[in-house]
């Protein structure tokens, strides 16, 4: 099984989606916000692309799990990833994603790497370094996230505030109100 | 917000750059002006007239995800252009699969969709029996043939009584339509105006459950209420059997007794009776502005267009066979 950045910034964001995802049920597409990310990646800095290169890694975790990652903006000279998001609402999620980009690095043999989440909307940018720690739980988390993908059970959805702003959202909660039954 | 393009005149659509091009051609082959319809705006094409396009156009089409329907010259669908899928799941894919193979899983489902069709019948005849029509005699059969449908233990059993159902409720047309008689259904080829305005408007339901599908994981041809077929993607008739009441009947009913479509917007032969042009565009008119009708969503709890209950109900879909959610079949409740 492949598990890669997306997913492991999705599980904590909600576990459904993280596992609705992986099978293939993809919302993109209809998603205004999505698509208004897509082009802030693209428009925020222009001229990035001449000193950075994208890159794609991969590391064997166990028998089952591969674990892979595609990194936009890497600045070899200065070991350091740029990860682009569009709000700090799931900043957590977020630094979980780019300190997964961290491990995957240290996995292959190159260290003292660190990343920038950079929010060019509101100008905000965040250092970030993996610690001992940090390792341990990401190897937890993908185990977790293992657990999760392996099962024929797609987890309850959130109920959560942030549901509103999910591309998901209307798959999750299109039930009928019952009361008309 | 993309929207559907309804092409009735002839002409020539191409690709210029990345958008489209659409230069009418007069009778005589004379090229009129160029109109320009930016790619994004564009949701899907309706082509009704003599439609002139090569290869390139539809590449770019089928990059865009961008579906064309086809209509001859007597309004019927004669059938679309499908891009490539894009979304594909596999996990979806066999769900969908097993809940077909599952005798019992597919007559739930079939069961269901019946149940939502009837549900929307007896609204629209409620909705009559209300306004001094008297539709009390369809509306007792109707429930009574309703009660049926979960004792059913076959499709065959279930599609006799879905079938009594729909003569029974084409039965009231006639009531319910002022000046208009339809008769029983008729279908190929329709032989008065109400039959020829349900045989084009059921047409462009179901493209529009065609589409709806398309957009989402599930798979246009395993269906559950109507057999699967071989050249036709069922799955879109199965959705098309609850919103047909809602989007296509209402339709008729308010294009008929409003007299926005009249005797003289049909071409009326010995036995067959077809739109002429000018009906044509009133209905596809009416039909557009319908679909982007809203509603308050009892449970979104915001405003949805009509068009936007097709894709709900596909969601409801995918969540019943992934086992997720029961599926519950739309139901207007206004």
């Amino acid at each position: 099984m492949h598990i890669n950045a997306t997913l492991i910034n999705l599980y904590h964001i909600c576990a459904r989606e993280c596992w609705l995802h992986a099978n293939g049920i993809r919302m993109e597409h209809t998603s205004d916000t999505v698509y208004d990310g897509k082009l802030l990646h693209e428009m925020s800095y222009p001229l990035r692309a001449d000193r950075h290169t994208e890159i794609s890694l991969t590391a064997e975790f166990s028998n089952e799990i591969v674990l892979t990652g595609k990194v936009d903006f890497y600045d070899s000279k200065a070991r350091t990833i740029h990860e682009t998001k569009r709000s700090n609402k799931t900043a957590a999620a977020h630094e979980w994603q780019c300190k997964f980009y961290i491990w995957l690095f240290a996995l292959n043999g190159i260290d003292d790497v660190q990343a920038i989440l950079e929010y060019p909307k509101s100008r905000e940018r965040t250092n970030i370094f993996l610690s001992e720690a940090d390792s341990v739980y990401l190897s937890n988390t993908v185990d977790e996230v293992y657990h999760l993908l392996r099962s024929d059970l797609c987890p309850p959805r959130l109920d959560e505030k942030i549901c509103k702003h999910c591309s998901y959202h209307d798959l999750c909660y299109s039930g009928e109100d019952l009361s008309s039954y | 917000m993309k929207k559907s393009y309804y092409l009735f005149n002839p002409g020539r659509m191409s690709r210029k750059d990345n958008t489209l091009q659409f230069i009418p051609v007069d009778a005589a082959g004379i090229e009129g002006t160029p109109k320009y319809i930016p790619v994004e705006s564009v949701a899907n094409l309706y082509a009704f007239g003599a439609l002139d396009a090569n290869s390139s156009m539809y590449n770019f089409l089928g990059k865009e995800q961008i579906s064309v329907h086809f209509f001859d010259y007597h309004e019927h669908y004669t059938g679309s252009f499908m891009p490539k899928d894009y979304l594909l799941s596999g996990k979806v894919l066999i769900a969908q699969t097993q809940h077909y193979t599952h005798q019992k899983k597919r007559l739930l489902l079939a069961q269901k969709f019946v149940s939502g069709a009837t549900g929307n019948m007896l609204k629209n005849l409620k909705y009559y029996h209300n306004r001094d029509k008297d539709t009390s005699i369809q509306i007792d059969r109707i429930e009574d043939l309703s009660s049926q449908i979960w004792e059913t233990d076959s499709i065959e059993m279930l599609m006799g009584i879905e079938g009594n159902i729909r003569i029974t409720y084409y039965s009231s047309f006639d009531t319910i339509i002022n000046d208009f008689e339809m008769g029983i259904r008729s279908k190929q080829p329709p032989s008065n105006e109400v039959n020829a305005l349900i045989s084009f408007i059921n047409s462009l339901c179901y493209t529009l459950c065609l589409d709806a599908i398309y957009h989402t994981q599930l798979h246009p041809t395993i269906s559950f209420l109507h057999q699967p077929g071989f050249r036709r993607y069922s799955l879109a008739l199965d959705l098309a059997e609850i919103f047909k009441p809602i989007l296509s009947d209402r339709l008729i009913f308010t294009l008929l007794n409003k007299k926005i479509v009249t005797k003289g917007d049909f071409d009326i032969q010995l036995n067959s009776c077809l739109l002429k042009e000018s009906g044509r565009k009133k209905v596809v008119k009416s039909w557009d502005e319908r679909l982007s009708e809203t509603i308050m969503h009892r449970s979104l709890k915001r405003n949805v267009s009509y068009k936007h209950l097709v894709k709900l109900e596909c969601y409801k879909l995918v969540k019943h066979i992934l086992d997720m959610e029961g599926y519950q079949p739309f139901k207007a409740w206004w």
